[in-house]
């Protein structure tokens, strides 16, 4: 038994040996222009491993399960928003990852890295790789941000706070200055009270970026709410005076993982993609070139230049340590949320 | 006999296609948004149709769906109602006082606005009403010193962009009933020795009723249902029930909602029209 065991082992190696370095195809699936295909990363890896790399693309999460639905085995690698992982590995449609195959998993930021969104019953199912935040963006030629969300709340500012006119950003928001799980809050009353009580903050409604940039350069306001790459944006690309405070009761954020697909032909290969995407090598090129989300590599945060926005305000451990990441929503929920935001803006009409 | 046959036959062949086209545009998809206002659940996903009255319930058990269609009725009213005061002395000058290519001139300046998208005029009021805006820096230029004036986001800001959008339709219907009077009755109740107040208030006015009505319902119907121009002029003050409408059927696709909102809206509407109706019936009469 021992000896036919260690026969096949020989075998096993031999005919690994014996196969060349190029195993083969890693075939990625992700948004279109969103990392993974840029032209000098992929250049990059097929120079180092010998794999080929292959690109399909979706327009939405719900696109991404179908294609893995019906075409199982046609892809390796799939980016997969951490808000449905859980789900895909239910269906079946990825695989358990071992996190020894990826070289970088240690430098990953632990609260990205080990969140309950990418484990099902003890297994790894996505390996963290970019995330953001929506969370309040302030004047830092005007305002002392403290480290509280309630300074949206602060008379201090009264008159001088803008919001995204968006049902579901404003719950959540409310359900974490209210010390709630912002996905399945228990207390609306709680969020209702909240989001009237910001009344006399609010200056205005914001609904773009650019209509963002235009109203904080005319100082139409001091504190407002804000996407974490926007405000990076804002602040690198428009030099407007934009810092952004990650609060002590925590942020929205998404999270996006890189998985393994269920059938995939070239694991290996799939593995090695991942963990070269998840290497400082590829995020500060990406940053730095083109502009990337922050990354979930405390190490490749810390090798951006000094004054770089992903690396200032994302890049501290201690903020991304209370991040709440957003889960999908059912329609009942989406109709719960709609109607305590239409019944506090009609408080804010009176 | 048969001349009568074939008439019936011509009316049907001329008048038929106008009522399969109303047909088609407007009792349809309102009839399938009626079906969909009674259900318990929107067109989408996997589920059986069911009946359901909860979707009109939640109008009269929730008061802020109650207060925000009060609030449209009101603002229905306010532009209608500064429609007329603007619309009329306006029409009245047009029809009776101005002749010729003056005329046509201003017609041109009235409609040109309908020429316009509605979005880029709601936007051009924007850029008028903010703070170191058109407005206030024509203000400024004026009169230096004043404080900023800032109308964005505010409820006059609201009505500022609908009667700008709604007027021409006042003009239009106030100018047609008042072209239609006889200059004859004028001169015979001046001649009797009527003050022209007098000659206003019992000859030139109840003529203009029909004109009035007919501007009014064209904008007071459009105006209580509206929701871009609440939203962009208004901003946190610009929540009504056209916006709430609307964003059931974009934001949560929760078609029911929306369907039973807007014909309680009709349903409103119909109920005032009928309410208004015999008295303007009866103002005809006596005139």
């Amino acid at each position: 038994m021992r000896t036919s065991g260690l026969f096949a082992s020989a075998l096993l190696a031999a005919a690994v040996a014996a196969q060349p370095l190029a195993a083969g195809e890693v075939r990625v699936l992700n948004w279109q222009g969103y990392g993974t295909d840029e032209a000098w990363g992929v250049e990059a890896f097929e120079a180092a491993t010998g794999h080929t790399v292959v690109h399909d693309y979706f327009n939405s999460e719900q696109e991404m399960l179908t294609k893995l639905r019906t075409s199982p085995g046609a892809y390796d690698v799939v980016l997969i928003n951490s808000a449905f992982t859980i789900q895909a590995a239910e269906e079946g449609l990825i695989q358990p990852i071992d996190s020894a195959a990826i070289s970088n998993f240690g430098d990953l930021s632990p609260g990205l890295r080990d969140a309950a969104e990418f484990r099902l019953d003890g297994d790894l199912y996505g390996v963290a790789w970019t995330w953001g935040l929506t969370s309040i963006a302030y004047d830092t030629e005007e305002v002392d941000p403290g480290n509280s969300i309630d300074i949206l709340w602060d008379p201090a500012h009264a008159g001088n706070v803008a919001v995204r006119d968006d049902s579901v950003e404003n719950v959540y928001l409310a359900a974490l200055a209210t010390g709630q799980n912002m996905n399945a809050p228990d207390d609306l009353d709680a969020i209702r009270q909240k989001l009237r009580d910001l009344k006399p903050q609010i200056r205005t409604f914001w609904s773009s970026e650019d209509e963002w940039n235009k109203e904080f350069a005319a100082d139409a306001f001091d504190v407002a709410v804000y996407w974490s790459g926007s405000a990076s944006r804002s602040a690198k690309a428009y030099g407007l005076p934009v810092g952004y405070l990650i609060p002590e009761e925590g942020a929205i954020a998404w999270l996006d993982g890189l998985s393994l697909a269920a059938g995939s032909a070239n694991p290996e290969g799939a593995l090695q993609f991942i963990d070269y995407m998840v290497s400082p090598d590829h995020f500060v090129r990406w940053d730095t070139e083109v502009g990337a989300p922050a990354s979930a590599n405390g190490v490749a945060m810390n090798q951006l230049p000094e004054d770089a926005f992903n690396r200032q305000v994302l890049g501290d451990p201690a903020a991304t340590a209370n991040l709440q990441f957003m889960a999908p929503l059912s329609d009942e929920t989406r109709e719960t949320f709609l109607e305590i935001w239409e019944e506090t803006k009609a408080w804010y009409a009176e | 006999m048969r001349i009568e046959t074939r008439r019936r036959w011509a009316i049907a062949w001329l008048t038929g296609p106008a009522y399969l086209w109303l047909a088609v545009t407007i009792f349809l998809p309102l009839s399938a948004m009626l079906y969909f206002s009674f259900q318990k659940k929107g067109p989408f996903g996997r589920h059986a149709s069911e009946f359901s009255l909860k979707h009109y319930e939640a109008f009269f058990t929730k008061g802020y769906l109650q207060d925000l269609m009060w609030r449209s009725l009101e603002m229905g009213f306010h532009v209608t109602g500064l429609c007329i005061l603007i619309g009329f002395p306006a029409a009245y000058w047009l029809a009776r006082r101005i002749h010729g290519r003056w005329r046509e001139a201003l017609f041109l300046l009235i409609v040109l606005p309908f020429w316009s998208n509605a979005l880029v005029r709601v936007f051009s009021w924007t850029i008028v009403l903010r703070p170191d805006g058109v407005l206030d820096r024509a203000v400024h230029l004026v009169i230096p010193g004043l404080p900023t004036i800032d109308l964005t986001d505010s409820y006059a800001a609201i009505i500022i962009g609908l009667v700008h959008s709604y007027l021409p339709y006042m003009i239009l219907t106030c100018f047609l009933s008042l072209q239609a009077i006889d200059e004859s009755l004028l001169e015979a109740a001046r001649s009797l020795g009527a003050r022209s107040w007098t000659i206003l208030g019992r000859i030139i006015l109840p003529l203009a009723v029909p004109g009035l009505a007919a501007g009014s319902i064209l904008i007071f119907v459009p105006v209580i249902g509206s929701f871009f121009e609440p939203r962009l002029l208004g901003g946190p003050k610009g929540t009504v029930i056209g916006t709430v409408i609307e964003e059931q059927f974009t934001v949560v696709s929760n078609w029911p909602l929306g369907g039973a909102l807007s014909f309680i809206l009709l349903a409103i509407v119909l109920l005032i029209l009928a309410v208004s109706a015999p008295v303007l019936k009866n103002h005809m009469r006596t005139t």
